[in-house]
């Protein structure tokens, strides 16, 4: 969006306002009105309406509230362009760390007053344009510490898809992206299979290949495949190779749950 | 671990006592006759501490053979055994001295006249060791008495704290920074609401506040309460909460403990509304049968949002404040299905004492 007005010369930013609350918009959409420079292009009452209103409207800047029903804006963050200028805006304190750690231009309490909002909108209109880190750092912030994943958040186009880890299938690696197989469908995600396979947790899926991740419970059984390495059957018939590692690691789990 | 071993000054003060002990077995040996009080006393002193030490044993021998669930001939075929043996041996080691002293000039002749009073000497060991015997058995039923006095105060610690943990709970800061916000919003666009909400928050917190220091309330009293609460979340939540109440006539003069039901319902609205993104529905049910108080808070969720962990705290907080008010009388039941969370509270029903 940021474009320069032809008479003043002063660059305009285009502005999201994301919170559940219709109460809390009505706040940010007034104090943003005393500034002309900055043009809200949407209000969303959720995190899906949020990743649909960034991908048609392209906002320099975003003010995203955290708590929200389904998607939080960690889940909103994971999903978008990573060169939105994000601030933060909850009544939460304890989410401030990790809103720095992925880089959020700024963390407003609410109720929001006038002088610390100014400050954050003056920081943010600063680092438009910005990037933020990859995706892998924002799904390990935003992951309580000791914690696996319960569910993995995807988006084709505009529309975004909650996977709970229990209906994950496989993960296989594709390039820079992962496919995330889950009944019959396949979901493509930027991510590394590296950081997919940490933040799940490794009594249920195990990486049996440089590429692939399953879901314990899925394998039906394993066959010999060629000299040194086995293919795994899943209940569905899929077939995944199965390194040598991958092997011992199956033998190991298979034993633990014994 | 031995109740006398463990502290210097408890074993110094059991020896102490052995002293007068040792004394009285002089004196009795004495007065039988055929020995000085200095012989006596150059066998018997080192002899008294020998035993001393020796009854220690019975500490082990009377924790074996518990007062109550012992057998009465069991504890004294037990303790008169022991009494014996240990007393004829502790004899026999004495004999082996007097002989040993014996055979130095000034103690000639001694292993004869101890042999003369080896019979008092055995008895009166019976007699101590027995004497030993009680002595445990008290220390024993004082200890146990300690430990009991211990487990009812951290009872009523853990009652006390499970209480004031609720009372904190009661005004979650979130919801105050919350409603604050939707007020800070309000004063521009409805000044009127915003007011109204003021006033609903500071009723809500007079109240909150007013109400920990009550040990039980009318039903009623905490149903206007949570009113308050449901009002203020109303504006914030707009039209995704909705509220059903059925609540009989006769219920709402039954007495609860104060804020029970206020954590329940802003669990439902935190963790089941909040997490719809097209709203749900909370529903309060309270019911009197047959003596008992049933109450039921249900509300529509989403199962697939990450469980939350406050979420199990409150819950936890009212199911400790259930048990160190009613004990078992008292019961709480969560269940969770596709759409519908509901927890079940069944109390005994005591209705409020009619004022004079």
């Amino acid at each position: 969006m940021s474009v320069l007005t032809e008479k003043t010369g002063e660059k305009r930013f285009g502005a999201l306002i994301v919170d559940d609350e219709e109460l809390a918009r009505q706040v940010l959409r007034e104090l943003v009105q005393t500034h002309p420079e900055i043009q809200v292009l949407a209000e969303c009452a959720n995190g899906f309406e949020a990743v649909k209103a960034i991908s048609e409207h392209k906002p320099d800047l975003m003010f995203l509230d955290v708590q929200m029903p389904k998607l939080s804006g960690f889940d909103v963050l994971e999903l978008i362009e990573d060169n939105v200028a994000v601030i933060f805006v909850t009544a939460y304190d304890q989410y401030a760390m990790k809103a720095f750690e992925v880089h959020a231009v700024d963390y407003l309490l609410k109720p929001i007053g006038r002088d610390r909002f100014e400050e954050a909108l003056e920081r943010a209109k600063k680092r438009v344009g910005e990037r933020r880190p990859p995706v892998e750092q924002i799904v390990a912030a935003a992951r309580p510490p000791q914690q696996y994943l319960e569910r993995l958040v995807v988006r084709d186009g505009t529309k975004v898809t909650l996977i709970p880890v229990a209906k994950l299938d496989y993960v296989e690696a594709q390039d820079d992206y992962v496919s995330l197989a889950t009944q019959g469908v396949k979901h493509l995600k930027q991510q590394t299979i590296a950081s997919i396979e940490s933040a799940l947790n490794p009594n249920r899926f195990v990486r049996i290949h440089r590429s692939y991740i399953v879901n314990f419970e899925r394998v039906a059984r394993i066959e010999p495949y060629g000299k040194d390495s086995r293919l795994a059957i899943l209940g569905d018939g899929t077939r995944l190779p199965v390194s040598r590692t991958g092997y011992a690691r199956l033998k190991s789990l298979l034993a633990d749950r014994a | 671990m031995h109740p006398l071993l463990t502290r210097r000054s408890y074993l110094g003060a059991y020896l102490g006592v052995w002293i007068p002990l040792g004394g009285l077995l002089v004196f009795l040996i004495k007065v039988s006759g055929g020995i000085g009080v200095f012989e006596a006393t150059v066998v018997l002193a080192p002899m008294a501490v020998l035993f001393a030490a020796a009854c220690l044993s019975a500490w082990y021998t009377c924790r074996a053979t518990p007062l109550r669930s012992s057998g009465v001939t069991r504890l004294f075929v037990t303790h008169l055994l022991a009494a014996f043996v240990l007393s004829f041996v502790w004899a026999q080691i004495g004999r082996l001295y007097a002989r040993a002293l014996s055979t130095s000039t000034s103690f000639q002749g001694l292993e004869a006249r101890y042999d003369a009073h080896s019979a008092i000497i055995v008895i009166s060991g019976v007699f101590l060791y027995l004497v030993n015997v009680g002595f445990f058995y008290v220390l024993i039923a004082v200890e146990a008495s300690r430990a009991a006095e211990a487990r009812v105060l951290e009872t009523s610690v853990f009652a006390r704290d499970a209480e004031l943990k609720a009372l904190k709970a009661q005004v979650n800061p979130h919801f105050l920074f919350n409603s604050l916000n939707s007020i800070s919003a309000l004063t521009s666009s409805d000044p009127a609401k915003a007011r109204e909400m003021c006033i609903l928050l500071a009723e809500f917190l007079r109240m909150t506040l007013g109400l920990g220091e009550k040990s039980s309330i009318p039903l009623s009293e905490e149903l206007s309460l949570l009113h308050r609460f449901l009002a203020i979340e109303k504006v914030r939540f707009g039209s995704r909460l909705q509220m059903t109440e059925e609540i009989t006539e006769e219920c709402k003069s039954m007495l609860i403990p104060p804020l029970l039901l206020q954590p329940l319902i802003e669990n439902a609205v935190a963790h089941g509304i909040a997490n719809l993104p097209d709203g749900g529905s909370v529903r309060l049910a309270a019911d009197c049968q047959g003596g008992r108080l049933s109450i039921v808070v249900e509300n529509t969720f989403d199962a697939e949002s990450t469980p939350n962990h406050r979420n199990g705290m409150g819950l936890q907080n009212v199911r400790q404040r259930l048990e160190a008010r009613y004990q078992k009388l008292a019961s709480m039941r969560v269940t969770a299905n596709a759409a519908l969370f509901q927890v079940n509270l069944s109390l005994p029903a005591e209705p409020q004492e009619v004022q004079p």
